[in-house]
């Protein structure tokens, strides 16, 4: 018998809540009841890291993370980055200016994972933010690119070069 | 959707214990990382599962009374590799830990679920056993500790009563006070990598910096649990910091471990690689406390 549970939690800023089958995912819940189409399946499995979202401020692959577990916290979604009028967040704009998105299947994974380095408010040394952003698998960019536009976002907010 | 029985979920210790003697074929879900992808694998299809990740007293690292240091089981490996507390005293575990998965497997995946597991390629687990760790499970009864060496029973099976639950992993201060440690971890790539083999060794030297007063190594992946080389540890104890002592220390390990050939490396390989962990790790221990060779 299907067994569901009313989840309450607020997504890229708005509370909302849903009764969900306690067998989703948090991938499904977001996808499914809330259409956020963002979090991609891919391995389903948590090797691939398309499906990562930020909970209540860390990254964590969605497709392995119960939905019911989302209860009160805080998640937020490629989606939310979008300011009100409709542009992209400089993140955002740093990954087009640099190619660092071809079939973009990875691209709101490994975004969402550039905002947890860049909202840490620190410096990271290149062998850090491979570390930081080993948990993407991108098979068209080769990486390079997907660095570079972490790299140069996070120095222009660090105010290390001029806009 | 995964292929749940049914989900029951435990907000405290109290809770999880009587889960578990309710519902006695239920498996135990901390993270998940390892049982929700076995689930997806079909390997824990259509179980019964209790929910324990929200319970938040059983999360956190402190220092009892006695200095001895308490991490919660549901405590994350990037908060363990963050905490103050595992940098100031056993920094090697945070760095252990610290190669587990991905960023976002060390967000989800808890020390206590690394261990409960029961397997050998446990990045904490190696590291737990040079370190001489103690096993928090909490039972209808109370509380019981025991050793780590004790909790793992076999492959894929620790000693887990049927009420309980792990609830922590406790440091003794006088297993870590005067210690340096440091782990490797040999795989085939950096990141999201099963462990070929791994070595953790401690090492306590005199005042002068010239004798091993103490040396626990402990590997994963050398044999179907995660084992101390005592017979390695006994040859060295006592001994000058030297080179020569350090290489034959190294070759000792050969008559404690016992790996065997798999897919992902042949025992030839885990041998070789035992040998060289255990040198290359001793040495920089050395290192780290102030030692000369």
């Amino acid at each position: 018998m299907a067994q569901y549970k009313l989840v309450k939690f607020t997504l890229n800023g708005k509370e909302v809540e849903k009764m969900v089958d306690v067998r989703a995912s948090l991938t499904d819940m977001l996808r499914n009841d809330y259409r956020m189409t963002s979090v991609k399946k891919g391995c389903e499995v948590g090797e691939c890291g398309a499906c990562n979202v930020l909970i209540d401020g860390e990254c964590f692959n969605s497709c392995i993370y119960l939905a019911v577990w989302a209860e009160g916290k805080n998640i937020r979604t490629l989606e939310g980055l979008m300011s009100e009028d409709g542009e992209l967040s400089d993140i955002q704009q740093a990954f087009i200016d640099e190619a660092a998105v071809q079939c973009g299947f990875c691209t709101p994974g490994v975004i969402m994972s550039a905002v947890e380095i860049l909202e840490s408010g620190r410096d990271y040394t290149d062998d850090e933010l491979r570390k930081l952003l080993s948990g993407h698998l991108c098979r068209c960019t080769g990486y390079e690119n997907i660095l570079r536009a972490v790299r140069k976002t996070l120095d222009r907010r660090l105010g290390k070069v001029n806009v | 959707m995964y292929d749940i029985k049914a989900l029951y979920e435990a907000y405290s210790v109290e809770e999880a214990i009587n889960l578990r003697l309710l519902h006695p074929d239920a498996q135990i879900l901390a993270g998940g990382s390892d049982v929700l992808v076995q689930i997806r694998e079909g390997k824990r299809a259509g179980k019964e599962l209790i929910s324990i990740y929200t319970i938040d007293e059983i999360r956190g690292i402190s220092l009892d009374e006695t200095e001895s240091i308490r991490i919660g089981s549901l405590t994350s490996f990037s908060h363990i590799t963050k905490n103050e507390i595992v940098q100031k005293y056993i920094n090697v575990l945070g760095e252990a830990v610290d190669m587990v998965g991905s960023p976002q497997i060390r967000n989800i995946g808890t020390i206590g679920g690394n261990t409960c597991n029961g397997v050998t390629s446990a990045d904490s687990a190696s590291t737990l056993f040079s370190l001489d760790a103690l096993v928090e499970l909490t039972g209808k009864s109370g509380k019981r500790v025991i050793p780590i060496s004790d909790f793992y029973i076999k492959a894929g099976t620790v000693d887990i009563k049927p009420d309980e639950i792990q609830t922590a992993i406790i440091i003794p201060k006088e297993k870590y006070s005067g210690y340096q440690g440091h782990y490797i971890k040999y795989a085939m790539r950096n990141a999201l990598d099963i462990t070929t083999t791994g070595c953790s060794v401690n090492v306590k030297l005199s005042e002068d910096k010239k004798t091993f007063l103490d040396v626990r190594i402990a590997y994963g992946v050398a044999g179907p649990i995660p084992m101390r080389a005592k017979n390695a540890e006994s040859f060295i104890v006592g001994k000058a910091v030297n080179d020569e002592n350090c290489k034959e220390f190294s070759k000792e390990v050969l008559n404690d471990i016992n790996p065997r050939d798999s897919w992902r490396a042949s025992k030839a390989l885990r041998q070789h690689i035992a040998v060289e962990l255990a040198y290359r790790a001793i040495k920089e221990c050395v290192k780290l406390s102030g030692g000369e060779m």
